[in-house]
This record gives C-alpha cells, structure tokens and sequence, in this order.
C-alpha cells in the first residue's frame, strides 16, 4: 500500500498517532532510529567496499606484474636452449611453472574481490535507495502528524480564549467593514486637510460668490464685445 | 529556525510591506505561533515549523458553514482555484477548510513575511470568492 494511501486511511479513522499506524507500531521515533541505523549500516558498507576495491586493485596489479615475469622468463629459457644449455632452460622453466601457479592463485583472488566489489556496489546502491524511500515517508508522516498536533493546540487555544470564534461569513464582513472605516477616515482626513488649507476657503468663498471670481466665458466675451464697440 | 526564533525576527521587523504583525506562541505539544496582520486580525495565520518545511495555514470556514447542497460545487471550484491562486493551496484539517502555504526551512524572514502576508489575502479573497456556497 502506498504510503499516502496508509496515511489517508489512518487519518479518516481519526487516529491521532499517525505515525504508530504507518511506518511503525512504536512510531516515528523508532522509525528514525531505524534509519540512522540502516544508514551507519551504509556507511560502513562504503566503508567495506573502499577496503575491498583496493585490495582488488592489489591483485590486478600483481597478476600484471607476474604475467610480465612470466614472459620475461619464457624469454630467458629461448637464449638459454640458443645458447644449448639444456640444464639452465630447465631451471629457468621451474621457476616459470612456479610463477605460473602464483597467477593462477592471483587470478582467482582478483575474481573473488571483483566478485565482492559489484556485490558490496549492488548492496550500497539498493541501502541507499531503501533509506531515501524511508526518509520521504518518514517527512510526510512527520507532516501529517505536525499538523495534526499543531490543529490541535490551535484548537484549544480557540476553545480556551474567551473570543468568539467568527463564522468565515463575519470574519469578511468585519474585515470589509474596518477597510471601508480606513478608507473614510482617509477621505475625512483629505477633507479636513483642504478645509484647513487657504484652498478650501478660497473653494468656499467662491462657492459663495466672494472675492475675485474666476472668468467665464460669456464674461470674456462681453468683455471683447464692450472694446469693438 | 524555530518558532520562537522566528517569532523574534519577525517582532523585529516593525512592518512589512507596509503591513504590521503582530506574533503570539501557542502552547502545546507542537509549537505553534499565530501571526495577525493588523487589517486582518478576524483571519489569523498559523505558523509551524518542522524538520524540513515551514508550514503556514490560515482557516477558512467549517463544513458547518457549507451549503450542504452545494458542497461538491464549492469543492470543484476549489480545486480550480488552486492553481490560479499564487503561493497558497487549499486544504482540509478535519472539518475546517483552510489555505496553507510551505516553505523550505532555509527560507528568508523576508520571504515568510511575504508568504504570510500573500496567504492573508488569499485568505479574504477565497472567502469573498466561495461565500456564495456558505451558510
């Protein structure tokens, strides 16, 4: 079961614990210990594996260095057979059948680090993997579980203070309202403000027909027809 | 950070693009702290922060306060509203509906200030957007 699965089913059973339900009967905190522990595991695996590949790549290099013997010797017993020193060809060929055994042990050690290496690789590869896929349940369980909690004491903390819990329909209207009252008191401000400036009373007195009067255009044109005449 | 960090930061910050908060911690057996914008104290925002996020949730409105009638309609309009709506997600804590916002754990004082502030007005215009399918 998918573990968003897990955790659906579990909240809609309206457990509180979600942890316990899901990844582990004794909950999350054992769950993370678990990874910790998988990790040190993993760690110590790479640990393993850095060991095993140097001691392969020792008998890769020793099974080079005996081959290279191996085809200087087999050169050695051709100038001794040329030269016609059967008995020195001969000593030369047991000390070539010796190196020849010493590969042959070389070589199936190197096989067997080699073997070890892709497994150790195999083992880290698929450890890592587990532990990201445990991490990624464990941080959406964690969530769930802090939002379960956090709604919880939020909750209580509703029921606990004394202020009235609003309905969304108020909270807007409320809201609104406040808005509106800023809004007006802004304008009243603005008002205020052009009242006590030399600017609204001028407004003022002009409204009343007071002081100098602003020009219309019929006067204008009285004007220039009063010069022609 | 933790709550009582963030709370810190954020009293030291006397407002915030051009918005005042006002902090309070909830006790309990997850730390909670509730922020309020000046303007908006009716719709609070509540602030946790876990291992690897900071969780920020406003609540909405109850399933009390649905339209029984028209229920599926206002949960298809929320689903459409989801993505044009920026930064916020709706949600449901059992029966409250809320909008939440999570942010990475390294995130800015100045960038949770802004989810804060971004996931209020989600908040007023959610509701002002759904009132219709509440009672």
């Amino acid at each position: 079961m998918s573990i968003l699965r897990k955790i659906m089913t579990a909240v809609r059973g309206g457990a509180r614990e979600v942890g316990e339900l899901v990844v582990d009967a004794n909950g999350t905190r054992i769950f993370e210990q678990e990874i910790k522990d998988a990790e040190h595991h993993m760690r110590k695996a790479k640990h393993d594996l850095t060991d095993v590949m140097a001691k392969q790549m020792q008998a890769s290099r020793q099974v080079k260095s005996l081959n290279s013997d191996i085809a200087e010797h087999e050169g050695y017993t051709v100038q001794a057979l040329e030269k016609g020193d059967e008995t020195l060809a001969l000593e030369i060929a047991e000390k070539i059948s010796r190196l020849d055994t010493d590969l042959a042990e070389q070589q199936q050690v190197e096989s067997t680090f080699t073997g070890h290496v892709t497994r150790l690789k195999d083992l880290v590869r698929k450890s890592e993997k587990l532990i990201k896929d445990y991490q990624r349940q464990l941080s959406m369980v964690k969530t769930t579980e802090s939002v379960q909690k956090a709604s919880a004491a939020i909750t209580d903390n509703f029921a606990s203070s004394s202020s009235k819990v609003l309905s969304a329909k108020d909270s807007l209207e409320r809201i609104k309202k406040r808005q509106q009252d800023n809004f007006d008191r802004l304008e009243a401000a603005e008002q205020l403000e052009d009242e006590g400036s030399d600017k609204g009373l001028e407004a003022r007195m002009q409204e009343a027909g007071i002081g100098a009067q602003s020009a219309s255009a019929s006067s204008v044109l009285d004007r220039i027809k009063a010069k022609q005449s | 950070m933790n709550t009582r960090d963030l709370a810190l930061r954020i009293s030291d910050l006397s407002s915030f693009e051009g918005f005042e908060f006002e902090c309070q911690p909830i006790p309990g057996e997850m730390e909670v702290l509730q922020i309020t914008l000046w303007e908006y104290e009716e719709l609070p925002c509540f602030v946790s922060v876990t291992d690897s996020q900071i969780l920020c949730i406003t609540y909405l409105f109850t399933e009390d306060e649905v339209k029984t009638e028209s229920r599926s309609d206002l949960l298809e309009e929320m689903l459409e509203l989801n993505i044009p709506m920026p930064l916020s997600s709706f949600s449901k804590i059992g029966d409250r509906y809320v909008v939440f916002g999570a942010l990475s754990i390294s995130s800015s004082i100045e960038d949770i200030c802004h989810e804060i502030i971004t996931l209020t007005e989600n908040a007023v215009e959610s509701i002002d957007a759904l009132e219709v399918y509440l009672v």
